[in-house]
């Protein structure tokens, strides 16, 4: 009864053959960050928006899609990785971005191992609620907590320094792009490493059948609040990109709306996969950008239509659908 | 003492209105295992209604209910033949999908068709004004409001302890393969528990229409609230969910009356605190 989204059947390939989509991916990624510079130069604040939230995505994609926990407060950790460096920056005077970039990483896993503890204890729908409560929690702390996060105005005063101490952050947001680039790069070669891994294994079994898991003598919890911990890390990576190339750390970044919007990019890409993920967020975040500068309100009915159709249509999202496609016709040449 | 009498008869007004709206998906949630998260969207359709049918048509409140009760059940009967027929016994994630395109539609559309503007329901001349109970005064709607609350989980007791419509439904929701081997016809069962659940939300976004007051984004600003409800009390039982009800209606209004700058932190706190010690809810039971 679980979602069929294992489209991949990676461990069955020999080593080097993953290791060549590996390359391929990471090919993928450099041309569409280098296609998105030459044709949008002047929109790179977006594209920066997209790689930060594309972090979040892949976060979102290790516990949903790889280990079955659907939630819709996943925001949480992207935010908390978000303040944690805008308050490093703001309030400690700690500017160098990649001292940011760890701390919003320790952050986001913190918060992920909380949210884990917390949302482990149930199943199913009580499991949803538990995350749709954590993530408001989450947001009225921020909310409250105004001496420290700056409350509903948002936490402004973030100045960080150069990268290395050479390539300052400059008003058009070329740094801050390749740095996003340079992070999302990384993220997801790691990612790639941590899914194909036998922990990754061990977390899609427990995805299949956690009864089964257990008699094997694993414990289901432990895996997945480690799958959370380091969901929590890539999450408060993208936190703290975007704290950087904005420099203001609004509330936004902790709530519903962007759980509920991360989920829905997700769902769209396809499940289960990285490239998922990333196509997901592409698509999404380009789209919302041009339908609502026009309507926000059809926006919202695009989006009622568009999740529909996927659930109806391709419940594999449209990387995954197109990816079966390929296979199956890669099979019929052969 | 004053001010405990007075969170009390709002917290117990506040609950009741919460518990017509959210015992339709209580039940729907126990008996059909889908995730609806569109609850609260056809509840704000009932609100719209009513408002067209009293404010802009004129007619009287009680026409405006009944109106708001049957268009909306009009309205869900195709969403539930062409979209939720295909997500019975799929996987959560996919009903939360589905559910939430239906919400972000509905919204839309609403707000294409009525307006953003908040849209009022007149109230009949009876239930204007206000009653004086001794330590303060409350409207007669809000009196209103909590009678209707008690008639509905009346209603439904004896409907389901009593009639033998009751008896196909909770064998149905026991186990709903068992009940058709012995003849329930499980279809009819579900078709007719969706319209009762639609009308009760449909009915409760009029009555309560005061306490939530109907915009387009009613569906998404309440829907955390009623699943938070049916969570709480455990998916299909009355009484879990007339307790929870309660329960989550006194802690936000003392909440908001005591710590208003705290917002809904004690709302979601009391929630989370629930949730971990009761898994499956309050009225639970073990599957």
């Amino acid at each position: 009864m679980t979602l069929a989204v294992n489209n991949q059947s990676i461990p069955s390939r020999p080593r080097g053959g993953s290791f060549r989509r590996d390359l391929i991916g990471v090919a993928v990624i450099a041309v569409f960050a280098a296609a998105g510079y030459i044709l949008f130069p002047d929109n790179l604040a977006l594209l920066t928006r997209i790689l930060a939230v594309a972090l979040l995505v892949l976060a979102l994609d290790l516990v949903t899609g790889y280990c079955g926990v659907a939630t819709l407060g996943h925001a949480a950790l992207f935010g908390s990785g978000a303040y944690a460096a805008g308050i490093l920056s703001a309030h400690y005077g700690i500017n160098d971005p990649l001292l940011m970039t760890l701390g919003g990483i320790v952050a986001g896993a913190v918060a992920g191992l909380l949210c884990a503890v917390v949302m482990l204890r149930a199943h199913g729908l009580p499991q949803l609620v538990l995350s749709i409560a954590l993530i408001y929690l989450f947001h009225e702390l921020a909310n409250k907590a105004s001496s420290w996060t700056g409350g509903s105005d948002g936490l402004s005063g973030i100045m960080p320094d150069p990268v290395f101490g050479v390539y300052e952050f400059d008003l058009f947001g070329h740094t801050a792009y390749f740095f996003g680039v340079a992070l999302l790069l990384i993220a997801f070669v790691l990612l790639r490493l941590v899914v194909r891994s036998p922990f990754g294994m061990l977390c899609r079994g427990i995805k299949e059948d956690p009864l089964r898991i257990r008699a094997m003598g694993a414990s289901p919890n432990a895996a997945l609040a480690k799958m959370y911990v380091i969901s929590g890390a890539v999450a408060g990576t993208g936190g703290a990109l975007s704290a950087i190339s904005t420099q203001v750390v609004a509330l936004d970044a902790l709530s519903f709306t962007q759980s509920a919007e991360a989920l829905v990019m997700l769902v769209l890409g396809g499940t289960g996969s990285l490239f998922g993920a990333l196509a997901g967020t592409l698509i999404f975040m380009l789209f919302e950008d041009y339908v609502s500068a026009a309507n926000p309100f059809h926006w919202l009915t695009m989006v009622g239509v568009l999740l529909i159709a996927v659930v109806l249509f391709a419940p594999k999202g449209i990387y995954g659908t197109a990816a079966a496609y390929f296979t199956r016709r890669g099979e019929a040449n052969r | 003492m004053q001010t405990v009498f007075s969170i009390a008869i709002d917290a117990l007004a506040y609950g009741m209105v919460l518990f017509v709206i959210s015992i339709g998906l209580s039940v729907t949630m126990g008996l059909m295992r889908v995730v609806n998260l569109a609850h609260g969207a056809f509840a704000m359709i009932g609100g719209y209604i009513a408002s067209y049918v009293a404010r802009d048509l004129g007619l009287g409140y009680a026409v405006a209910v009944i109106a708001a009760v049957v268009i909306t059940i009009i309205i869900a009967i195709p969403i539930e033949r062409l979209l939720y027929r295909r997500i019975y016994g799929q996987p959560e994630l996919t009903q939360v999908l589905m559910t939430i395109g239906i919400t972000f539609c509905i919204i839309g559309i609403a707000n294409y068709a009525m307006g953003p503007t908040l849209k009022t329901i007149p109230l009949a001349e009876p239930l204007r004004g206000s009653v004086d109970l001794g330590f303060r005064t409350i409207s007669i709607h809000r009196l209103f409001a909590i009678i209707c609350g008690l008639a509905v989980a009346l209603g439904l007791w004896f409907a389901i302890e009593k009639t033998s419509f009751g008896v196909k439904l909770r064998a149905s929701v026991d186990n709903a393969a068992m009940a058709a081997a012995l003849g329930v016809r499980t279809e009819i069962v579900y078709a007719i528990s969706f319209a009762v659940a639609v009308g009760l939300a449909a009915f409760g976004g009029v009555v309560g229409a005061e306490l939530l007051p109907v915009e387009p984004y009613y569906a998404l600003r309440y829907m955390v609230t009623f699943l938070v409800v049916v969570s709480v009390g455990g998916a299909g039982s009355i009484p879990g969910a007339l307790i929870a009800c309660l329960l989550l209606g006194a802690i936000d209004t003392t909440g908001r009356y005591l710590m208003p700058e705290f917002g809904e932190f004690f709302f979601y706190l009391a929630v989370i605190a629930i949730i971990c010690v009761f898994p499956r809810g309050l009225a639970g039971r073990v599957k």
